[in-house]
């Protein structure tokens, strides 16, 4: 590494993490290459495929276009993170049921995006749930999966709720 | 696709944002980096060091005081979308917002690096010409005021010198005269427009007056059509089409010709809105 | 929303107890890609791993005349920096030619190009770093001097004289040509009613894979042995050409494909890039990583589709079609792809053309030649999207013409469902079609009826809606006529092994591959249900060259039913060995027993014998128990090839409705169904799904994607924001239906469902926009993709 390198602390997925990084690393780069958190993917590096989403304090962000220097101080969730804790334990199991992922590689920035609507509460209508993961590029499934399958935990979650 | 190396600073104080600006004369701001990092990440830039200005404190406010709304250069764009105050005194720009990109982009895109990016398709910088607004610099000499139609200079060139920032905008608040008009014509949503249109106006008995028509994806920077305006203003949609001046390039979106008529299209929709809407 | 958890076996034939066949289980593999746990190419690291990345030409034909890397090597990280010339040294260039397309020639190509670059983006230069950041540092401190050379980008004139010929050892830019006749068409045409001529378009448009090209490829002189671990479709065909390319023995190669992030025909080619980071492994000792960008996808991925098509059909007034003619036209870049060629995708247009249809008559011609663009070559659905566009849009433009419900004339031509077996006029091969049916089905599931009223309804408002139409017929299940006939190492047949563990589990290796497709979920189920245990207790290995039966991989819809027949009959091999343990064990006839659910059961009665679980106790750590002499065989393989028919063709029909907005051209999605008859339906969701994404592509052709080049050679659209792929908001709910025809060349009767949403959306969306248009009197469209100015300038208003 060059001269350039800076120190930084942030928390990832709970977790205290204190790495020297390049300041033109991105975030996403910083969790898969220094943190081996290879479940955030990378399918564009300019802001379009959303492979690479992930939630920074609490909101989702694309992983390609904010450098790991920024996150200092941060907290860092990816889907591994997600996965662990539980929170998005019905949307998985409702895109494995529905068949709502074919290669994967979109899935783990399509469940944090449908979390991010989801965690809003309520019932969103289809087309809703097609302009919230507007931004999430999937090429195997044509995406009418997803939207049964987010649709689903919708659902199921209002239901848990009453 | 990396970017080439570069220095960090995170910015304390205005003060030292600026400072470090005369310092490196090819040194960058960065707020919300969704169009910034975008190019780095492509080498299309290659700055020595990259000023992150988020954590300064007073620039994330949207104030309305004395008929006029104030925005924070670092009020990020999600931040816009749920504001009550723009909700209501800035009704274009809650119009345009939901049009800007995807949910994880607008939680980083700030409005101020919207405007100072200046990209001659988005719809900040034609919503701010079209409301008559102004933009507030900041650099050694201390605090401007830009109005907005001598801030797009051009492609992606703005009026702001190179150690300026911008702090702020401002937007003269909505009154009960006021009328408003948005629509865009986007392949996919959330992607820039082929050609937009944000329209202001005062209502004044059944008709319209000053009327502005602020065109975007159709030029170098947000396009004033002022003959149109004036058509508009006498009530005459038909003419005001007929007197569309704009001339757009072709892009990879879209050759001149087909959004010169769809220019000619949204001024229908949008003179429609305008002459509707009564508040 | 319904899940669709389950629901009954629907075959007799295939209807075992416990039987998985027809049922909508859950794919196995699914948990860990929806944790984040997936291994993709892209992921993997290894010890002393080094980063490649690629100077790349900016010109799109240049003579190379000098490359300086002084500079370069000397930047941080680097590790070397190679050029073509000396990557020569460590690989042999190839050839992309197939001795069945006759004549079809190329040019030999390099992993690095030598002396002159031939497009916009082939690579000449390597640089191998610590980092790729570092790696690309570097790359921009090389400097190349470039002598431009004309560029050949226009297919109309690369073969006039004047024009400079790319490849001078070739004498000319014409990489294959292929004429056909059938029947008596000027005669036909003479004695038609009406005829119908126009010119169909189709854009050059590429995969956007969403995890882009990705290898990385260790030798370990230690071993002589080279392990490459790539994102492809075909492991022992990759495995085949690393080791005839780089001097080695196959069995010095090994190719691991673990999670793929979608292939769509895009990974299952020799790239240059890729080839090079194998040789750059040999030449360094060391692993190294090459995980394509976006940017540098844009222009190295295979392009496809970009044909000129002239069609012509003629037509009786009671709506007898007489005649197609077609004449096609394509250009695919300076080299033919290898070692697939670039001549199929032309070669299939001819193919296909008027296929779903009686018609005997039949003309054909079609030139493919080279130019300095990106290369083309195959992409899911190869061929057929274009031939069912232009045999669809010929159908319903004469339809109209002659004033005939587009449906109406398709019953009249439509190959009758039993007629079979039959041929076409372009000598396909059909075993059993169902075309009618197809129909019948769609004309009911959308309300034909009840849409056209609606439509006419609309239309009095100035809204301007539109209905169209496609059946299609697709290739699937790929016999050596395919490509071994034309001399490429590419295997049709496959294999699958399967054993029982030491606790009564199953384990099967496959040499077919998981691209997201379903494929591991299919074998399971196959073997499942021919073995006798519940899915939870198979596991399948696939995409190890070291480990699996020698395959096909997964491509022209081949990995069900191919690698599905091959599974099927292991696991029915094996329970013959199995039932042979317990017979012997329970001193009863092997063929009075069976294997339900993981328990040794009596065939007639049900009554449970003994578990599995016992028996492999016994079989593996007890065998000295077993009747002397009795030999327990606990692991089955067997191979599959189709051979009673050359492909297993499918056939279907989709239908779009979809409304335009007159004064902007833009265009919204309402509705889009598509039946479908792929055989036995192995797994309905999986088949459901494969259509849906399918469709989508096919949209994508249709509306939005487009390799946008100038005349230079320059690409102008190669990043994600500029060339548009579909996303969520402007992709409709698709509905999907079946009819079940199942090959006879095998006993599962599957037949492939990869490529048909894909092949048919395309066509029924062209004809969709032209109906919408047809009462404002628009000129037919049919230049691809059908943007909002080219929908305005039909119009008349640009
Ligand atoms: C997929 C995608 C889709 C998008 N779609 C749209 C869209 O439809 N419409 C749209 O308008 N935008 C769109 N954007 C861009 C987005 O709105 C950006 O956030 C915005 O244009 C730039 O704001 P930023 O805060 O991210 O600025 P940055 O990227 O941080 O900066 C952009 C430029 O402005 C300069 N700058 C930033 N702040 C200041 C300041 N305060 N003073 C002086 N200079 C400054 C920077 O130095 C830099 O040169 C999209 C982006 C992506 C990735
Ligand atoms: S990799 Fe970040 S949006 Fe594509
Ligand atoms: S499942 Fe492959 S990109 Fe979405």
């Amino acid at each position: 590494m060059s001269d350039l390198g800076i120190d930084i602390s942030l928390t990832v997925n709970g977790e205290q993490v204190s790495e020297r990084v390049e300041p033109r690393q991105t975030l996403v780069d910083f969790l898969r290459d220094n943190l081996g958190l290879t479940g955030s993917h990378v399918g564009c590096e300019h802001g379009v495929c959303g492979a690479c989403t992930v939630r920074v304090d609490g909101a989702i962000v694309r992983g390609c276009l904010m450098l790991a220097v920024q996150c200092a101080g941060s907290q860092v969730e990816t889907i591994e993170g997600l996965s662990d804790s539980g929170e998005v334990a019905d949307l998985q199991a409702a895109f494995e049921q529905r068949n709502a992922l074919q290669c994967g590689f979109c899935t783990p920035g399509m469940i944090a995006t449908a979390q991010d609507l989801l965690a809003g509460g309520g019932v969103p209508s289809r087309d809703e749930i097609r302009e919230h993961i507007s931004g999430n590029y999937c090429r195997c499934t044509g995406y009418h999966a997803i939207v049964d399958a987010v649709e689903a935990v919708a659902l199921q979650r209002a239901g848990a709720a009453k | 696709m990396k970017p080439a190396p570069f220095a960090y600073k995170k910015a304390r104080s205005l003060d030292e944002a600026v400072a470090l600006l005369g310092e490196h004369k090819d040194a960058r701001l960065l707020a919300g980096g969704q169009s910034l990092i975008a190019t780095l990440n492509m080498r299309l830039s290659a700055p020595s060091l990259l000023i992150d200005i988020n954590g300064l404190s007073g620039l994330d406010g949207i104030t309305a005081k004395e008929g006029m709304v104030e925005i924070g250069a670092l009020v990020r764009h999600v931040q816009a979308e749920r504001s009550e105050i723009i909700a209501k005194l800035v009704p274009l720009i809650a119009r345009a917002m939901p049009h800007i990109g995807h949910a994880a982009i607008r939680n980083r895109g700030t409005l101020g690096g919207s405007i100072a990016f200046a990209d001659p398709a988005a719809e900040l910088p034609a919503c701010l010409m079209a409301l008559d607004g102004e933009v507030e610099a900041t650099g050694p000499k201390g605090k401007r005021t830009i109005k907005a139609q001598d801030f797009f200079k051009g492609l992606f060139e703005t009026a702001l010198g190179p150690q300026e920032l911008l702090t702020a905008i401002r937007i003269p608040a909505a009154t009960k005269d006021t009328r408003v008009g948005f629509a865009e014509l986007a392949r996919r949503h959330g992607d820039y427009a082929i050609v937009g249109l944000a329209a202001s106006a005062q209502g004044d008995g059944k008709g319209l007056k000053d009327v502005r028509l602020s065109f975007f994806g159709t030029g170098d920077t947000p396009s004033r059509a002022r003959k149109a305006e004036t058509a508009l203003e006498s009530g005459d949609i038909d003419a005001a089409v007929a007197a569309l001046d704009l001339e757009p390039h072709d892009d990879v979106q879209a050759p001149a010709k087909v959004k010169k008529h769809l220019a000619g299209v949204l001024l229908r929709r949008v003179a429609k809105q305008l002459m509707e809407a009564r508040t | 929303m319904k899940i669709t958890a389950d629901s009954p076996p629907t075959l007799s034939a295939l209807d075992r107890p416990n039987s998985y066949i027809g049922r909508s289980v859950p794919r196995p593999n699914l948990a860990r890609l929806t944790q984040g746990r997936g291994q993709y190419v892209s992921d993997v690291t290894l010890p002393r791993m080094a980063h490649v990345a690629f100077v790349r030409s900016p010109h799109a034909h240049a003579r190379i005349v000098s490359i300086a890397t002084d500079a370069a090597k000397t930047s941080p990280g680097v590790i070397a920096v190679v050029t073509g010339a000396e990557l020569a040294k460590v690989m042999t260039p190839w050839v992309g030619v197939l001795t069945h397309l006759k004549g079809l020639k190329s040019a030999p190509q390099s992993p690095i190009a030598v002396d002159v670059a031939c497009w916009q983006g082939e690579a000449v230069c390597a640089v191998v770093a610590r980092s790729r950041a570092e790696a690309e540092d570097a790359c921009e401190l090389v400097e190349v001097a470039y002598e431009d050379l004309p560029a050949v980008t226009d297919p109309e004139t690369a073969l006039d004289a004047r024009t400079h010929v790319i490849h001078a050892s070739l004498g000319d830019n014409l990489c294959f040509e292929r004429k056909l006749e059938a029947g008596a068409v000027d005669k036909a045409f003479a004695e038609s009613d009406a005829v119908v001529e126009t010119t169909f378009v189709f854009g050059r448009h590429t995969g956007v894979t969403n995890e882009p090209r990705a290898i990385v490829a260790d030798w370990n002189p230690g071993d002589q042995r080279l392990t490459v671990y790539q994102g492809t479709q075909a492991p022992h065909m990759m495995q085949d050409l690393f080791a005839k390319h780089l001097g080695l023995a196959a069995d010095q190669v090994r190719v691991l494909t673990k999670d793929v992030g979608g292939s769509f025909g895009i990974k299952v080619h020799t790239y240059a890039d890729e080839m090079a980071t194998v040789a750059l492994s040999k030449l360094l000792k060391r692993p190294v990583k090459f995980v394509a960008d976006r940017i540098e996808s844009f222009v190295t991925d295979i392009h496809a589709r970009d044909q000129r098509v002239k069609g012509k059909i003629g037509v009786t007034k009671d709506g007898t079609i007489t005649a197609f003619e077609i004449d096609v036209l394509t250009g695919i870049g300076p080299y033919s792809v290898y070692p697939r060629t670039s001549g199929i995708e032309a070669n299939q247009v001819v193919n296909l053309t008027g296929g779903p249809y009686s018609c005997p008559n039949y003309r054909a011609q079609a030139r493919v030649v080279f130019q300095n663009k990106n290369v083309m070559c195959q992409y899911r659905a190869v061929g057929h999207p274009i031939a069912v566009a232009v045999t669809e849009g010929l159908v319903e433009l004469a339809a109209a013409k002659i004033g005939m419900d587009p449906l109406e004339i398709r019953r009249r031509n439509l190959i009758a469902d039993d007629a079979y077996p039959c041929g076409s006029a372009s000598g396909l091969k059909f075993e059993k079609l169902s075309h009618h049916e197809a129909l019948a089905h769609l004309d009911t599931m959308m309300n034909y009826a009840g849409v056209r009223a609606e439509q006419s309804k609309l239309r009095k408002q100035g809204i301007y809606r539109g209905i169209g139409f496609a059946s299609f017929i697709e290739v699937t299940n790929p016999s050596a006529a395919f490509y071994g006939v034309g001399g490429a190492r590419i295997t049709s047949q496959d294999g699958a092994t399967v054993k029982l563990d030491a606790q009564g589990a199953i384990i099967i290796h496959s040499g077919v591959t998981e691209q997201g497709q379903g494929a591991e979920a299919v074998l399971a189920q196959c073997v499942a249900s021919s073995f006798g245990v519940s899915l939870d207790k198979v596991r399948v290995v696939t995409g190890d060259t070291d480990n699996t039966p020698y395959g096909g991989g997964t491509w022209a819809s081949r990995a069900a039913g191919i690698g599905g027949e091959a599974a099927w009959q292991a696991g029915k091999a094996l329970r013959g060995n199995v039932l042979a343990v317990a017979g012997a064990m329970l001193q009863a006839k092997p063929e009075d027993l069976d294997i339900r659910n993981s328990v040794v059961v009596d065939k007639a009665s049900g009554t449970e014998r003994l578990t599995l679980a016992e028996l492999a106790r016994v079989a593996y750590f007890r065998p000295d128990t077993l009747p002397p002499g009795f030999q327990a065989e606990l692991m089955a393989t067997r191979h599959y090839v189709p051979r009673a028919w050359p492909f297993a063709f499918t056939n279907g029909i989709q239908a779009s409705y979809l409304e335009i907005d007159t004064d902007t051209g833009f265009v919204k999605l309402i509705d889009h169904w598509c039946i479908e008859d792929c055989g036995t339906i192995i797994n309905p969701q999986l088949v459901d799904e494969q259509i849906r994404g399918g469709v989508v592509q096919g949209i994508g052709a249709a509306l939005f994607e487009q390799c946008l080049y100038d005349e230079r050679g320059q690409m102008l659209n190669g990043n994600m924001a500029d060339y548009l792929v579909p996303m969520a908001v402007e992709m409709p709910d698709i509905q999907c239906g079946h009819v079940v025809s199942p090959t006879a060349d095998s006993e599962l009767g599957a037949k492939g469902a990869g490529e048909a949403g894909t092949a048919g959306a395309p066509a029924c969306i062209m004809n969709a926009i032209n109906d919408a248009l047809r009462p404002l009197g628009a000129k037919p469209l049919t230049d691809m993709p059908f943007t909002p100015g080219k929908i305005l300038q039909a119009l008349g208003k640009v």
